[in-house]
Parts: structure tokens; C-alpha cells; sequence
């Protein structure tokens, strides 16, 4: 973890969070922030290592980063208790419908650049 | 002197944010060891187990949510700059992007379109209350994206995060036989569809399996995540 990079990371989500606030488009502060990053990689044309290094130490451990929200569930037991039926719905044959219908819909607009190595 | 009350101490101790900090490392480690030792099995996600273990220990010591939030939002507050970090694989991946053409960006709006869609019209179709609705909408996009949507649509972050995590293990679980079954013989179509509907946990089973296809769930989770976070709350203060 380099802090320069770390206070570049800060300073873009702070940038998304100032436009987003100034602007009130309906898109969340840090993905603004991403984009702002995303560009400035475009223009720069290239990645710092220092930069690599920083954001793999934060990505590394995404998942970590949710439990403490994840720890609220505690809060919403009743109403799961209550729509677990529509929640059930969503999560599992919601999921594995959205998985197939993209892998279709992929699979045939990909078909004329289909190289042998991306064949199962 | 009297010795120290034990009742005394537990509750300075759960008033200060170190507690809740510790707490939640420790949750994690034990939930990250039984994974290992299970031979990563998805069905033991760590991030499940943590927040069982972390749940159970509140619930049965009568600790409030607001009082452990205290110590763990240090480690919640990370979720914004880790989003801003997502632009670095996504530059990482800019050469595969660009040698599928448009046929991975309008598979990935699609993808966007239809996971979002599901989750919405299935938890509508089950009669779901409508900040169940609003939070359950974005649940295959990535946590932290996620979450800042479902924050900005008036739903529930928490409850997001919840939804997102099942989501994540039901694709990482079952995906791979749905995509049998639909017998989809391209691995850059089910890494596709890994990512853009069980974000990380799709895309690290995706890896495990196929190269390509890990590439191709990486790449689909970034830009889902962007797609959806510009896309659903459009769509929401168009119609609503």
C-alpha cells in the first residue's frame, strides 16, 4: 500500500462524490470516482506499479469489506422472515435465468469471432 | 480492592470502536480458515460465516447493531475507495475488450438489463414490499456498487448487501450446471454471464475453471457494475 496512491484513490472518490453532490445525476459518488480514475488511466496510458500494488492490496479483500453491512441483516430478520418467498424468487431462479439468457444471447452474437481456445 | 467486574469491563469494552474492528477481523479469519480447510467449497463463503458468527455474538450478548457499527464502518468506509480501485483490473483488461468487438458490450448491457430485471420482476411477481423491491434490484452488481445504488434508489444498503451475497453463491454454486444444460460451448459466453450475474463470486469460480472465461466474468462484473449504476437509477426516476 503506497500512500501517494492511496491519496490519488481518495482524491478521485472525492472528485465523484463533489460532481455527484454538485450535479445530483443518480449515479453513487465512488463509481463516478472509478470512471474519473478509468479516464485518467486512458489518458495517462499506462499504470503506475505503485498503483497496481494499492489497489490490489484494497481489492484483495472485497469481500471483508461487506460484512459489516452484511451484519445488518440482523436489523431486516423480520421482513426476510416476511417476503422470503419474492426473496427466494429473485435470488435463485432470478439468478440462474439472468446467467442463462446472457450466456445465450453472448454465445450467438459471439459466434463469428468464436476462436478455437474459447471453445469448451 | 475489589477484583474487576467482568459485567463492568464487557460493557466499557463494547462501547469502544476497537471492539467492533476486532470483532469483525476475526469473524473473517475463522470464516476465510474453514473455507480453506474445506477445500474452498462455495458453499462455505467466508463472508456468510463472519456474518453469522458476528450476528450470533450481538444478538445472544444483546449488543445493538448501532454500537458494533461503531468500530466496524473503519472497515466499511473502505468500500468507497475500493470501488474507485475496480478502474484498475478494468484498465488491466482494456486489450480483451477491445479485441471481442461490440459483441461483449451489448452482451454485458443485456446481461445488465436481465439480471436486473429478474431480480425486480421475480421479487415483484412474489409480492414484495417495495423497499424489498428497490434493494433487491441491483443484487448482481458488485457489493460496494451495489450498495450505493440501492442507497440512491431509497432502498436498504444493508439489505442489499445480503441479497448480494446470496446471489453471489447461488451463481457461483449453480451457474456452471445452468450453463450445461443450456450446453453454452463458448467459455467467453460463461464467463460472461458468471460475472455480469454473480459479480465476484461467479468470477472467481469462472477462474477456477477456465482462463478465458475468468477474464471475460472479470471484465462483465466491472462494466455490469458501471451499466447498472447509471442504467437502474435512470430507469427508476424515469418511471417512478
Amino acid at each position: 500500500m503506497i500512500i501517494r496512491y492511496l491519496a490519488l484513490i481518495l482524491i478521485c472518490q472525492l472528485a465523484g462524490e463533489t460532481v455527484q453532490v454538485a450535479t445530483d445525476i443518480p449515479v453513487p459518488g465512488p463509481v463516478i470516482g472509478m470512471a474519473i480514475l478509468f479516464t485518467g488511466l486512458l489518458i495517462k496510458r499506462g499504470l503506475p506499479q505503485g498503483l497496481d500494488t494499492t489497489a490490489g492490496g484494497l481489492l484483495r479483500h472485497l469481500a471483508l469489506l461487506f460484512v459489516p453491512a452484511g451484519v445488518g441483516v440482523m436489523l431486516h430478520v423480520p421482513r426476510l422472515a416476511d417476503e422470503w418467498w419474492p426473496v427466494f424468487l429473485a435470488i435463485v431462479p432470478g439468478t440462474l435465468f439472468a446467467i442463462a439468457i446472457t450466456a445465450l444471447i453472448m454465445e450467438r452474437l459471439g459466434r463469428s469471432t468464436l476462436r478455437d481456445e474459447d471453445k469448451v | 480492592m475489589n477484583p474487576p467486574d467482568l459485567a463492568q469491563i464487557w460493557v466499557y469494552l463494547a462501547q469502544k470502536p476497537l471492539t467492533g474492528l476486532t470483532l469483525t477481523l476475526c469473524a473473517y479469519v475463522a470464516g476465510d480458515w474453514l473455507y480453506e480447510k474445506s477445500g474452498r467449497n462455495p458453499l462455505l463463503n467466508p463472508v456468510p460465516i463472519a456474518i453469522m458468527l458476528i450476528a450470533g455474538l450481538l444478538w445472544t450478548t444483546g449488543i445493538p447493531y448501532k454500537d458494533y457499527f461503531e468500530g466496524a464502518q473503519f472497515v466499511h468506509f473502505l468500500l468507497g475507495p475500493a470501488t474507485v480501485a475496480l478502474a484498475v483490473p478494468l484498465y488491466q483488461q482494456l486489450e480483451t475488450l477491445k479485441s471481442s468487438g461490440p459483441a461483449l458490450l451489448i452482451g454485458i448491457l443485456i446481461g445488465s438489463g436481465t439480471a436486473a430485471g429478474c431480480a425486480y420482476g421475480f421479487a415483484y411477481l412474489g409480492g414484495a414490499s417495495i423497499q424489498t423491491l428497490l434493494s433487491i434490484a441491483p443484487k448482481s452488481v458488485t457489493a460496494p456498487i451495489a450498495m450505493g445504488i440501492s442507497e440512491q434508489l431509497g432502498g436498504l444498503p444493508s439489505l442489499t448487501a445480503v441479497f448480494v451475497i446470496l446471489t453471489g453463491i447461488t451463481g457461483a454454486v449453480l451457474g456452471p450446471l445452468v450453463l450445461n444444460l443450456t450446453r453454452i460451448r463458448d467459455w467467453r459466453a460463461r464467463g460472461l454471464a458468471m460475472g455480469v450475474a454473480a459479480h465476484g463470486l461467479g468470477t472467481s469460480r469462472a477462474f477456477q475453471v477456465n482462463a478465458v472465461a475468468g477474464a471475460f466474468a472479470g471484465l462483465a462484473m466491472g462494466l455490469n457494475g458501471l451499466a447498472t449504476a447509471i442504467l437502474i437509477p435512470l430507469i427508476f426516476a424515469l418511471v417512478f
